[in-house]
């Protein structure tokens, strides 16, 4: 657990980047801190391994002030991954990620062990352990920057935008992957970020700031979505928040539909406009248009593939969206093997949204 | 050119001594450069202080200073030391701005990452930021070997022997071959010291050939 207590930052030119911050950072939980620039998220950060040393206020690391502890000490059991990776261009990615293991006087061979199952606990092949982070792709290099920062196997990481300068297809890959990770894991990581989504994403507790590095508010996203605690929050949140919100309610016992299906090469029976064509294990492949087909089978060519499919125990967002971007308007439901279950309606969605509730307080926080 | 055949193997105890009395001060030089460019980065006002005292060294003449030496150094006239001061003195004053620099191009980001994996500032020093100006700083180095050869050769004015030898003689008696020699051998010996320095600047920055 990361506690800060009346944290304030003020800089000598008399900016102040923190104001009076408390917030705790629960063990084994991702804390998001949020805000736009100048809200003081990375200074906010850089208090904890001692980057920048607090005005007033202090900061404990499972029970310990970390002013007590030797800063170089202090860091070596912190993992830190920043925006631009930070790695170092004269040393290769094995030689990168085993930097912490080294500082602690690890022995050769156990360095070597432990940063190569790290390279591949990435998600990187064994090929790049020799080559040098210029010989990288981005989302590479910020791969090797969350492996060194978990090389020691520290307890806690700090990660300041490690996202936020790849592209979005890599952005969305190594967001998965790293809530992938972290559930093996069970870190306590603070992660700073100004993107929103990325927060409501992969937070378990969102703390949003606001320019002066004031706490606007601290809650779980869904939380922060359904009950914004000001108009600033509200506004920083954004204006599809209630759509966004239903990412965090699991879909209800959907009514669904039977769905008269095809196969390829088959043609279709019955008046309705759309079919659903389907694989020969039951998987939806795409919706085609009946009266195209002229009485002929269908091929591959004439499927039309725009709709998203949501599975039966996902979330109503999920669901929802499978109804309103089908061509046919029916939202393919699937189990977790990918089978067609059936299809439902958006505005069936929609009664289900409405008999759900609001996350209350309680659910609040993690 | 008949002065050359009869007196070409002269030519090696002078190349000798020139490739010393240029080259030592290069090493030490080097190694003087280096605390004094890392303590120009340490705070924010020494480095215009210690860059511009340290390029002023520059300007002052050779002869005065070689003949200044021995006041200084409380050596005898003729001793080649008062040459190697007084040549690490120029080597100091070209290599701190580089050294400086090389340290200040390091990426912010590589220092901060290094900072935050509990790297204390020497070791971090040692292991990361000057290896990352390896390359400034054997641009710089190889400015100052050039700059050492040709100077040196001042030095047979107060009779430490070298490769400026032959130019003054060749001048006093009017032997064009000796002139000429000398000043082949002078571009000679500069060329290898250029391609050491760069050969072993390769050598120690793998890394900058990687290519994405």
């Amino acid at each position: 657990m990361i506690r800060f207590d009346r944290v304030t930052k003020r800089f000598p030119d008399g900016t102040t980047a923190v104001d009076e911050l408390d917030l705790t950072a629960p063990t084994g939980k991702i804390t998001v801190l949020v805000g736009p620039s100048g809200c003081g998220k990375t200074t906010s950060l850089r208090v904890v391994n001692r980057m920048i040393e607090p005005t007033s206020g202090s900061i404990w690391l499972e029970g310990t002030d970390v002013t007590n502890l030797v800063a170089a000490e202090l860091r070596r059991g912190i993992g830190y991954v920043i925006q631009h990776a930070g790695l170092f261009p004269h040393r290769t990615v094995i030689e990168n990620i085993g930097t912490v293991p080294a500082l602690l006087g690890w022995d050769k061979r156990r360095i070597r062990d432990r940063s190569m199952e790290l390279l591949e606990r990435v998600g990187l092949d064994h090929t790049v352990a020799q080559r040098y982070p210029a010989q990288l792709s981005g989302g590479q290099q910020q791969r090797v920057g969350v492996a060194r920062a978990l090389a020691a196997d520290p307890p806690v990481m700090l990660m300041d935008e490690p996202f936020s300068a790849v592209d979005p297809v890599v952005r969305e890959q190594l967001q998965e992957e790293f809530l992938r990770l972290q559930a093996d894991l069970g870190k306590t990581i603070i992660f700073v970020t100004h993107d929103i989504d990325e927060a409501i994403k992969l937070g378990d507790q969102v703390a949003v700031l606001r320019v002066g590095g004031r706490l606007a508010q601290v809650a779980s996203p869904a939380y922060l979505l359904t009950h914004p605690a000001d108009d600033f929050v509200a506004d920083f949140v954004g204006r599809d928040r209630g759509y966004r919100a239903l990412s965090f309610q699991a879909a209800p016992r959907l009514p669904l539909h039977a769905e008269r299906t095809l196969v390829i090469g088959e043609s279709p029976e019955g008046t309705e406009e759309w079919a659903l064509v389907v694989s020969d294990d039951h998987k939806p492949l795409g919706w085609v248009e009946t009266a195209r087909l002229d009485g002929r089978g269908v091929t591959e060519s004439d499927l039309q593939r725009g709709g998203t499919v949501a599975r039966n125990n996902g979330s109503l967002r999920a669901a929802l969206d499978a109804a309103l971007s089908a061509p046919s308007r029916r939202g393919v439901i699937v189990d977790d093997s990918g089978e067609l279950v059936g299809t439902v309606r958006a505005h069936e969605v929609l009664a289900a949204i409405e008999d759900t509730e609001r996350p209350e307080l309680e659910t609040a926080t993690a | 050119m008949t002065w050359i055949r009869d007196n070409w193997t002269s030519v090696f105890p002078l190349a000798y001594s020139h490739a010393l009395l240029a080259g030592i001060p290069l090493l030490v030089g080097l190694c003087v450069s280096i605390p004094c460019g890392w303590l120009a980065r340490r705070r924010r006002g020494a480095y215009p202080v210690i860059v511009s005292m340290s390029g002023l060294l520059y300007t002052i003449p050779s002869l005065a200073l070689f003949i200044l030496m021995p006041l200084i150094l409380g050596t005898r006239i003729l001793d080649p030391v008062n040459v190697v001061a007084a040549m690490t003195v120029y080597t100091v004053a070209l290599l701190v701005r580089t050294v400086a620099d090389g340290l200040g191009a390091v990426p912010d980001p590589v220092q901060q990452a290094a900072t935050a994996m509990g790297y204390r500032p020497l070791r971090r020093f040692v292991a990361v930021e000057l290896p990352l100006a390896i390359p400034v700083i054997t641009a710089g180095l190889r400015v100052a070997a050039v700059s050492n050869v040709s100077i040196v050769s001042v030095a047979s004015l107060i009779g430490v022997s070298q490769l400026g030898d032959l130019l003054v003689d060749g001048f006093n008696r009017n032997i064009p071959g000796e002139l000429w020699l000398g000043i082949a051998s002078c571009l000679l010996l500069a060329l290898i010291f250029d391609l050491l320095i760069t050969a072993a600047g390769r050598a120690l920055t793998p890394w900058t050939r990687a290519a994405a």
